[in-house]
């Protein structure tokens, strides 16, 4: 009996073990998974959830249900891989030996990475973040409670997940205080450690007035070095005062990534960008999150290269080579507000560009075009996410990015 | 791909005048293209951008500040010091190195 172990049962794990199970004989394969928490979130939603839009019961669901029968799942804590011998340690001294190890355990906010954030006693006070469950559902109240002053978005450092989340709540953020008559007593501010909101040239010229006409002022190249008070300060000695702080933390890696000598300086996993082979390994991967490939963290991109993934490990398990070769494919709905939404479709090579998608010319998807169906394509997605996705059932969206409906602008 | 031409070398910049080729860099012409952005080396820049120059050899991405700190050992304050205001680019510019890149 073969055995692959997988780490993590989020985004990534899940849909791997799922597809591999329809893919892998049973009488030859056993598939572990292990996993520290016994509910899955639905990360896209946590951005509604501090608004109110969705209820907290939507974006979660049992662990266990997700996985197919024949999964077996462990839940533990993961001590170290100890890959000289093959196998997985866990917290209570239990041993996993595998044949074929899968790393999935995502990156998380590390806000005690940032002096003053966790510790400076602002902490779920008037600092939050809405990248884990309870800070999302905590934020809510606060947000109900927030009456005017100083409103701050903010971006630790990159990468991040959902590189355009913190811009949607910021749009969210300033639909919300419009709906309650608050915006002129709002200063909206979006602080980042990029040179702008977006980076790159033709999203960036398409949507930087997007910010604009919503008044919200950039704070370009800000790294914060540490919050005061209620006050971010950063390395060049910058200064933004705060009433109500909404910040993305760091993030990093799993603890056990570096325990094992698996990670590089953020705990990620390096690997080959278009199998996702650890580097130096030829029986470890590590995919959505957890690896260190140069695009997007997003559910997306799990979805795609899992996709490409599932196929390759066939070839590699029966030691052909691997004919996939990932992208870098990543599409992310942009919620802009006032019930309107973007899209972005991009790869490791091509940067987002205007058109349409997933059928050329006809869409229903607009590409960097604020429009109604691409606010409802993504809460459509909850759905898709839920019975497509996570049980690993085919989605006719080819996981390669397709140039056909793009169209780059005349410069 | 643009080329430019720095005393008597012809080295290959994007658009924005980061070299492109890894191998037409040389420790004069980092003087040079330092005092274009107004930065005089020291030893400590050097050390910067040795290890920035090394880690791209290994890694095939230009190193993020963080990187710097962590495995080159120099901390970022310090940086910001050194390469005033934009450290991360103007350290990959120095060294002949891609600009950072962001993902959206």
């Amino acid at each position: 009996m073969r055995r692959l172990l997988v780490l993590g049962a989020g985004t990534a794990g899940t849909m791997v073990v799922n597809k591999l199970r329809r893919r892998l004989n049973r009488d030859q394969w056993r598939i572990t998974v292990v996993e520290e928490r016994d509910r899955h979130f639905y990360q896209p939603g946590f951005l509604f959830l501090p608004f109110r839009r969705y209820a907290p019961k939507q974006v979660s669901k049992p662990t266990e249900r997700l996985l197919d029968d024949s999964v077996e799942l462990i839940r533990g804590q993961i001590w170290q891989v100890d890959a000289a011998h093959d196998r997985v340690v866990l917290s209570d001294g239990c041993e996993l030996p595998y044949d074929y190890l899968v790393i999935a355990t995502g990156v998380r906010p590390r806000p005690d990475q940032t002096p003053g954030m966790l510790d400076g006693g602002q902490w779920r006070r008037s600092i939050f973040d809405f990248y884990t469950y309870d800070g999302a559902v905590a934020l809510a109240p606060a947000l109900d409670r927030f009456d005017g002053g100083r409103l701050v978005v903010h971006i630790t450092d990159m990468p991040i997940k959902c590189p355009v989340a913190p811009l949607e709540f910021a749009f969210l953020a300033d639909d919300f205080l419009r709906r309650r008559g608050l915006r002129d007593r709002v200063d909206l501010t979006y602080a980042t450690p990029l040179p702008g909101a977006f980076t790159k040239p033709i999203a960036a010229a398409r949507l930087g007035s997007m910010l604009d006409e919503r008044k919200i002022a950039v704070e370009p190249d800000f790294l914060v070095e540490r919050v005061d008070g209620h006050k971010l300060v950063s390395y060049d000695e910058r200064e933004i005062p705060f009433d109500l702080l909404v910040t993305v933390p760091l993030n990093v890696g799993a603890e056990f990534v570096a325990r094992s000598g698996l990670g590089d300086e953020l705990n990620l996993v390096p690997v080959d960008r278009h199998t996702l082979l650890a580097t130096g390994y030829d029986n470890i991967f590590a995919l959505g999150d957890a690896n260190d490939i140069p695009t997007s963290k997003a559910g997306s991109v799990a979805h795609f290269a899992a996709e490409v993934f599932t196929a390759n490990f066939v070839e590699h398990a029966a030691g052909r080579p691997m004919t996939g070769s990932f992208d870098g494919h990543a599409n992310c709905f942009v919620e802009s507000g006032h019930g309107k939404g973007l899209l972005i479709d991009f790869n490791y090579d091509t940067e987002p560009l205007p058109g349409t998608y997933p059928v050329p010319g006809l869409g229903p998807f607009r590409l960097l075009r604020e429009t109604a169906v691409n606010h409802w394509g993504k809460l459509a997605f909850r759905w898709m996410y839920w019975h497509l996705l996570l049980p690993g059932r085919p989605v006719p969206l080819p996981a390669h990015m397709s140039m056909a409906g793009k169209n780059r602008p005349e410069e | 791909m643009p080329v430019t031409t720095i005393d008597g070398h012809r080295i290959h910049v994007d658009e924005e005048g980061f070299l492109t080729s890894y191998d037409e860099w040389s420790p004069e012409l980092a003087e040079r293209l330092a005092a274009q952005i107004g930065v005089t080396l020291t030893d400590a820049h050097w050390k910067a951008l040795t290890f920035l120059r090394q880690d791209y050899a290994r890694q095939g991405e230009t190193a993020t500040l963080r990187r710097v700190s962590t495995q080159g050992g120099i901390p970022v304050k310090e940086l910001f010091t050194l390469f005033p205001k934009k450290p991360a680019k103007k350290m990959a510019y120095i060294a002949g190195l891609p600009k950072p890149h962001g993902c959206v």
